[in-house]
């Protein structure tokens, strides 16, 4: 999700001026993406500059200049609405790393690691349920919260995978098994069958 | 907040067996549950999650250290007393709901008073109060076998905090239920502690135990973490803040 096609997705309604685009995109994602209006500014620039976007008129009292969507903007909206969120450019998770590393870098206490972790997600999780519980009829605003609720349990669930996994590796050290590089041959085809 | 201390564990073990086979279920807990709140406790199977359930709600002693009920110390307590402090003062809600088959939920609420040796008509007067409060008291006539999961359980609420109960001891309460009637009864559970009762919770689910205003990690017996302090101490905090 980029500040682009949110902002391209909102002026497919009306035009709008960037501190009106900052202020609709805040409230629509219940202010979970905060924008600055510097960024706002920015990506209208470039999204004119690639065509897809032009100023609906001259600039009003204020000197601010709203923008309409051009045709080759309502393509690249109608485009992204169909297109599934690609889950492979997401930036990596940094919390998978840091176990990954954790569990090969010697005198680590993964146990300890993993615990602090799932303390603070479930404090995340606390607070997330608490503006749920006080969330009223709010759609937009509910199903974004269930998002991040469901980012926050899963990650729980897998804290708890991953500190059954340890156990078992603790009470039954697992067989050596086939090197690295066809382990990672292995993974790299999977991907490639897909 | 009402802030009134219902529940302290102090150093509470909890060891099943003798000596070369014995097995420490709990291994020194202390915790305390204030009025107006809700703790869940979180923890792999076998951590001491439902020892410590069954040690709060005075279903079972400690080998060691204290577990203090309403101002009473429950090993000072036998058979009689501590049975009616039990059915005053705790209720429990299980995954299983747990309601007498024959009888309809109003009669299933008012049981403990009635047991309490109150008078059936005020029983049964305190009971309706109780499904009130937990949005079902137009089912008070209803058997169990007539009623959804959901509705269940809130009779369950109901009749762990009917009267002077305050504490309510829930054992994985929505294991049995689908999500959205889950949360909904979570959120019943959230607010009678809202309004004054004690929670304890044991669940599994990271989305439930997130309705609580402390999530207690138990493992191997003993608490290793937890995402906030008692009530108490946040108000005595505050207190010197201010």
């Amino acid at each position: 999700m980029s500040v682009k096609q949110g902002l391209l997705a909102l002026l497919a309604e009306k035009p709008m001026y960037g501190a009106r685009l900052r202020a609709e995109f805040e409230a629509r994602t219940g202010g979970t993406w905060p924008l600055n209006v510097g960024q706002v500014y920015t990506t209208l620039a470039r999204l004119e500059r690639d065509g897809l976007v032009k100023a609906a008129g001259a600039a009003d009292d204020e000197g601010r200049i709203s923008y309409r969507l051009t045709e080759a903007g309502r393509r690249e909206v109608a485009q992204w609405w169909l297109s599934p969120v690609d889950r492979d450019s997401a930036p990596r998770d940094e919390l998978a790393i840091k176990l990954a590393l954790a569990v090969t870098v010697p005198d680590v206490d993964v146990r300890r690691v993993v615990q602090t972790q799932r303390t603070a997600t479930l404090r995340h999780l606390q607070d997330l349920t608490r503006l749920k519980q006080h969330a009223g009829a709010d759609i937009a605003w509910l199903l974004v919260l269930e998002n991040l609720i469901f980012s926050a349990e899963a990650e729980v669930r897998w804290l708890d995978h991953v500190e059954a996994m340890l156990a078992r590796e603790a009470s039954e050290p697992r067989r050596p098994t086939m090197d690295a590089s066809v382990a990672s041959d292995d993974i790299k085809l999977g991907r490639a069958a897909r | 907040m009402s802030g009134e201390l219902i529940l302290r564990l102090e150093d509470v073990t909890r060891v099943h067996g003798e000596e070369a086979t014995a097995v420490r279920a709990l291994a020194g807990v202390t915790m305390d549950v204030y009025a107006g709140e809700l703790v869940a406790v979180m923890g792999p199977s076998g951590s001491g999650k439902s020892t410590l359930l069954n040690l709060a709600g005075g279903l079972d002693a400690p080998t060691g250290g204290r577990v203090v009920l309403a101002g009473r110390s429950v090993g000072d307590l036998k058979g009689d007393a501590l049975a009616r402090l039990r059915r005053r003062r705790v209720g429990f809600v299980f995954q299983d709901f747990n309601l007498i088959p024959s009888l309809t939920a109003i009669e299933n609420v008012a049981l403990p008073l009635e047991l309490d040796g109150l008078r059936v008509r005020e029983a049964r007067r305190m009971a309706r109060a109780a499904l009130e409060l937990v949005s079902v008291a137009e089912l008070a006539d209803r058997y169990p076998d007539k009623m959804s999961g959901g509705q269940q359980q809130r009779v369950a609420i109901a009749r762990a905090l009917v009267g002077d109960r305050r504490l309510v001891l829930a054992d994985e309460p929505t294991g049995a239920l689908d999500s959205h009637t889950g949360e909904e009864v979570l959120r019943v559970l959230r607010e009678r502690c809202d309004a004054g009762a004690a929670g304890l919770l044991v669940t599994h689910e990271a989305r439930h135990a997130a309705w609580a205003d402390r999530v207690i990690f138990l493992r191997d017996g003993i608490i290793v973490d937890s995402t906030g302090s008692s009530a108490a101490a946040e108000t005595l905090l505050d207190a010197a803040v201010v």
